[in-house]
């Protein structure tokens, strides 16, 4: 066996080396420890995985020397593009670990903040292995890996009914979808013997029912993560009874990484199908979209506000899906990247309001809220007019790419309906922004300082609503990797 | 007697629609873990007849190792919720779950 096949996997590796270190970490540095000083909160984790997210950046300095790596006889494949997909979740994740600090500052919570990293990155290593798979046996592990230890997060509030009572939703939504999605893989091994992504789609035709009900299958299990409309009852409970951390980790890394994989598979092995495979997303988009715009509307909890707005943003992320263009994955990639900055900046305020409230989650308690905190104010406007895709915003930029790669593909329909929802969608984020600016109360939440994480953690966001949307250079440089898919 | 793969398919094939059945009808949280758990053996029992039929490689049985082990994994940590569910409830009825809605 040549063992040098593994430093192909370098980013794995070198995640791997972040948790052990965590978790031994987390044995000597605990806070209930009599020597424990509290390092392990926040900047250990922080740092580690800022240094481990530089060293997967190395190979893409020279973008004309990346080659595809493979592992294990094809089981693990890396291209270039995947790495830009992990650097976008690492930035994600280091961003969510900073939302977290304040939370996992609280007395009953400091003594058990290392098992919140080591499970974090355990997912986020799920989601690496799902995204350079393969194989359908290494995509399956990656997607369970990703799954299982999202559920000890879900139920992360021991005490709190609440979190209980999502996680159980989740778990069992995500076993019953896990496993329709199994007996999908086993028919396509049943039909084509095989079950490498590259040796399936020669044997894949679209008069085959067999593979037809696969494909739906498939689509199932990962419109479950992605949270598509037939599959997205568990959404809104499992992001209300979740830790607002954990929401805004869901609500991103999770979603991103899974829309990134549905293409890679729709294009490798569904491609002989991917007519079938277009209709039925025509379908899924349209409902997606409209259904979760007119339930946001009628949301008063804020985190079950943004459920709903991620369900409509999910279904925009797979409108790059359509057809499987090179130009659908980039913009599927720069959606992801823009989405990400501007809904962890609507968390990082969730998430401190609530810690500093005394945990009030309300859209109506945030009437007044720029009397008290006209900074936070102004911020959660620029993120909300981002997610809603107004144009200095990057979040035009990216719906605008989005449009475009649908609309070349042909998918004109689509287009302008997503269009018409854009407009729903801007009814709604402004219904917030009218909470915080217009509607007085005689109660709002008491003026705040946010501490240094929070800072660091709202800059990030607003660069990077403010500027990679007006700096082509992110859109151009993501789009030089996706024709080599 | 010849088994033909036709008898392994049927088997899977209600195992998934039972699974299926319970998962929507069963009101205890056990009682929709098993159904699931019959879920993922149907797809596991697919895979070993289909790759006794196919002769070539063990990749189906392997499948279905990691696919065992891993529901057992899943298993354990959905019991892990329940009991903690049943700790504060003390009852484990999905009907009792309404606390988040709409």
């Amino acid at each position: 066996m040549d063992y040098s096949q593994f430093l192909n996997m370098g980013q794995e590796l070198s995640l791997l080396a972040v948790i052990l270190i965590l978790f031994v970490a987390d044995l000597f540095m605990c806070t209930d420890r009599k020597s424990g000083k509290g390092v392990l909160n926040t900047p250990l984790p922080v740092i580690l995985l800022t240094v481990h997210t530089l060293l997967g950046l190395a190979p893409l300095v020279c973008p004309c020397c990346v080659a595809d790596a493979t592992a294990f006889g094809g089981m693990y494949v890396s291209s270039a593009m995947a790495v830009v997909v992990k650097t976008i979740l690492n930035v994600g994740t280091v961003i969510v670990f900073l939302t977290a600090h304040e939370w996992l500052k609280q007395p009953d919570m400091a003594n058990k903040q290392g098992e919140y990293y080591t499970l974090t990155l355990f997912t986020l290593l799920g989601m690496y292995f799902m995204v350079s798979a393969g194989h359908f046996l290494m995509f399956f592990i990656g997607l369970e890996l990703a799954s299982v230890p999202m559920t000890a997060l879900i139920a992360y509030s021991k005490k709190s009914q609440e979190s209980a009572e999502a996680a159980a939703k989740y778990i069992l939504t995500a076993l019953f979808s896990s496993g329709l999605m199994l007996y999908g893989i086993s028919l396509i091994y049943g039909t084509t013997g095989t079950l490498y992504f590259d040796q399936i789609a020669p044997q894949i035709h679209a008069t085959n029912l067999v593979q037809l009900a696969a494909l739906v299958l498939f689509i199932g299990g990962i419109g479950f993560k992605i949270s598509l409309v037939p599959f997205h009852l568990w959404t809104a409970d499992a992001y209300q009874g979740a830790p607002t951390t954990v929401t805004s980790y869901l609500s991103v890394i999770s979603k991103g990484a899974a829309a990134f994989v549905l293409f890679v598979v729709l294009y490798k092995v569904f491609a002989p199908i991917i007519d079938q495979a277009n209709l039925l997303f025509f379908w899924i988009i349209i409902f997606s979209i409209t259904l979760a715009n007119i339930f946001a509307v009628r949301q008063n909890n804020i985190k079950r506000f943004m459920a709903f707005s991620a369900i409509s943003q999910a279904g925009y992320l797979v409108l790059g899906v359509m057809g499987a263009t090179p130009q659908g994955l980039t913009a599927i990639v720069y959606y992801l990247l823009v989405y990400m900055a501007a809904n962890l900046g609507v968390f990082l305020i969730i998430s401190i309001t609530e810690q500093r409230s005394g945990g009030k989650v309300n859209i109506s308690d945030y009437d007044g809220f720029y009397r008290t905190n006209p900074k936070l104010s102004f911020l959660m406007t620029l993120c909300l007019f981002s997610l809603a895709g107004i144009p200095p915003f990057a979040g035009f930029f990216s719906k605008f790419f989005m449009f475009m790669a649908a609309f070349k593909a042909g998918f004109v329909v689509l287009v302008l309906i997503a269009l018409v929802n854009t407009v729903i969608s801007l009814y709604y984020y402004l219904l917030i922004v009218k909470a915080m600016y217009i509607i007085p109360s005689d109660e709002p939440i008491p003026t705040f300082k946010s501490d240094g994480y929070t800072k660091l953690g709202l800059a990030l966001c607003t660069l990077g609503v403010v500027l990679i949307g007006i700096i082509s250079w992110f859109y151009s440089y993501i789009d030089q990797f996706s024709f080599g898919l | 007697m010849n088994i033909t793969i036709d008898y392994f398919l049927i088997l899977s094939a209600v195992m998934l629609g039972a699974g299926m059945y319970g998962f929507f009808t069963r009101r205890n949280t056990l009682a929709i873990l098993i159904s699931i758990e019959l879920i993922l053996n149907a797809a596991d029992i697919n895979f070993a007849a289909f790759n006794r039929l196919c002769q070539t490689g063990i990749e189906g049985y392997v499948f279905t190792l990691f696919s065992i082990a891993i529901s057992a994994a899943e298993t354990a940590i959905a019991i892990a919720v329940m009991i903690n569910i049943y700790r504060m409830l003390k009852n484990n009825y999905v009907d009792e779950l309404d606390t988040l809605k709409w």
